[in-house]
This record gives structure tokens, sequence and C-alpha cells, in this order.
């Protein structure tokens, strides 16, 4: 018997390890989970029949259940996850907003005229502060707000459609869509 | 071969502008007391930097925010606190301690303890051998053995 401790410690050191291994260290947690998703207001991106200097605030989708997907013309794997978006804006009922993160360039506008536009609304948070009080860490980040104004669910990374399958629909499902 | 050099250079080079966040001359306190508290958090984009040490622009935007807190008169419990409400614990290096982290704070002590605990034992048991009385031909035998070689 005694001489399987050393073994049996490690198998468990080997257990411990592998299950290390295969988590992913930029699935943060998020705080927001079951919190009311924080107030802001920013003005709009033109894009389609928006009006200038128009201004969107989370209290304006209260009642609906909607996405807040934080994105960047400057973020490559945002450019992965467009077309699945763009899909999704047609293939289902919940409205997808465009959090503008930090597009000092000022290319939003432009991009979303040329490759089409899959947003509701695109709000524009140039200095990254609303960012922060969502506590994004890198784009492409995407919350599901029910319609409390309360967030659900957070997915960090692009949304392909497996991810769509799997995470999002049985969750929107859950909050009635 | 020498891309493996220029490789190597670069890896080992990498240090030299990893440096500290540059600072601010307009306000040295403020900007000591902000890179003494970015030191023990984590930077949210490249996760073994602190905030202080971190070039990602997230760092630099939060080191920003926690300077203009500062500014506002914000103690460093409070920013943690700002932070930790966005970012959760995970921007702590050093996790609170409360009933889910219980384990990683004792757990040091408690392998302490099992190693004690093992050791005293064994202590126990050897005290506990008797000594066994050789007879005559058995020295012999264990000084012959000696000898040899």
């Amino acid at each position: 018997m005694k001489r399987w401790i050393p073994l049996l410690v490690f198998a468990v050191l080997v257990g411990f390890f592998a299950k290390g291994l295969f988590l992913n260290p930029r699935e943060v947690p998020s705080p927001f989970i079951g919190k009311p998703a924080p107030a802001f207001s920013l003005p709009l991106v033109a894009i389609g029949n928006t009006e200038a200097n128009a201004a969107f605030s989370p209290a304006d989708m209260k009642g609906k259940v909607w996405l807040l997907n934080v994105w960047a013309p400057w973020c490559v794997s945002c450019r992965q996850e467009h077309p699945v978006l763009m899909g999704l804006a047609q293939s289902q009922p919940v409205p997808i907003v465009g959090l503008n993160w930090k597009d000092k360039d000022r290319e939003a506008a432009q991009l979303l005229a040329q490759h089409g536009s899959p947003y509701a609304f695109v709000p524009d948070d140039l200095s990254g502060k609303v960012g922060i009080d969502y506590g994004v860490t890198g784009t492409p980040e995407t919350y599901v707000i029910d319609k409390d104004g309360i967030i659900r669910m957070k997915h960090i990374g692009p949304i392909g459609p497996e991810v769509w399958k799997e995470k999002f629909e049985p969750k929107l499902k859950e909050l009635g869509t | 071969m020498k891309s493996l050099l220029i490789t190597l250079f670069l890896a080992f080079s990498a240090p030299a502008w990893a440096g500290e966040a540059t600072p601010n001359a307009e306000d040295p306190v403020i900007e000591q007391r902000m890179i003494n508290l970015a030191e023990d958090l984590r930077c949210l984009v490249c996760q073994n930097e602190s905030l202080a040490g971190s070039h990602a622009e997230l760092a630099e935007d939060l080191r920003r925010e926690i300077r203009e807190q500062m500014k506002a008169g914000k103690d460093d419990k409070q920013v943690v606190a700002y932070l930790t409400e966005r970012y959760g614990d995970f921007v702590l290096y050093r996790p609170p301690f409360k009933p889910v982290t219980y384990l990683l704070w004792l757990g040091p002590l408690l392998f302490l303890g099992l190693g004690l605990s093992v050791w005293f034992l064994t202590l126990k048991r050897r005290r506990a051998l008797k000594d066994v009385p050789l007879d005559e031909k058995k020295i012999a035998a264990a000084a012959q053995l000696l000898d040899e070689k």
C-alpha cells in the first residue's frame, strides 16, 4: 500500500495540471453577471439612417433583450466576427448594439458603410471609459442584457456559429426571446 | 542560424524596454502612489504583468484613471474598490481573505502541518526501534565486510 502513495500524489498533481492546462485564462469571470448594466450616454456613430448628434443610453433598450457587442475598427478578431454578426442581425430578432471602443482613427462609420452594419445602434466610446465601466479587457466582448437591464451573460472573444449555438441560444431562450 | 541568434537577442532584450510606467512630472507624489498601487494590480491584457509595468493600452488607460481618482482625493482602498467592481478580484495580485480563498491562503500552513506530522511520526517510530545485541560472530563478520575492498 505504502509504495503507491507517491504515485497517487503524482496522479493528483497531474490531474490538477491537466485541468489548469485546458482552462482559458482570458475567460475572466465578470463581476457584472446578475447586476444592472452600467448607465451611460454616448453619441452615435452615423450609420444608415441615424440622425447626427443622436445619443444612446442602455435605458433606451428597457423592455428588450439585447446584445452589447464591444468592438473596434482596429480589432482583427472583430473583422472575423463581423460576418457572423451580419448573419445574426438577419436571422434572429435580438438587437445588437455595437459599442465602438477607442476608435481614435475615426474609422467606424466608413468601415460599416463599406462592409455593412449588423448593429441597431453604434455608441461611440472614444475615451474608452464606458468600456472600462463594463470591465472590458479586450475586443470583442459581448454582453447579454435582459428586459430589466440586468447583465445575464458575458462572452469574451469573437462569436462563432458554435459559440452562438451553445452559449447564446440557450441563454436567450431562457430570457424569453 | 542568424535568425535564431536574432530571436535570442530579442528574447533577452525584452526586459530592457519593459520598464516602469513613465513617471509623470506633473505630480510626483500622486505618480509614486499610483505606481505603488499599480504594482500590486494585474494588467488585464498581459496577465502576468503588473498594471505598473504593462505597456498595453488598457493598462495606460487604467493608470490614467487611477491617477485621476487619486487627484480627486480618493484613497487607495476606494481606487481598488473601483477596479474590483469592474474586473473582479482577478485584478488583485493579493486576493482578499474570504471563504473561496481560504484554501489559497491557508494551504501552505496545511502542508507545513502535514510535513511536520510526518516528520514527528518518523522520529517517534525511529526512537521505538530497539538496539539488537550482536554476538561475537556477527561483529567479526561486520568487521570483515568493512575491511574488504
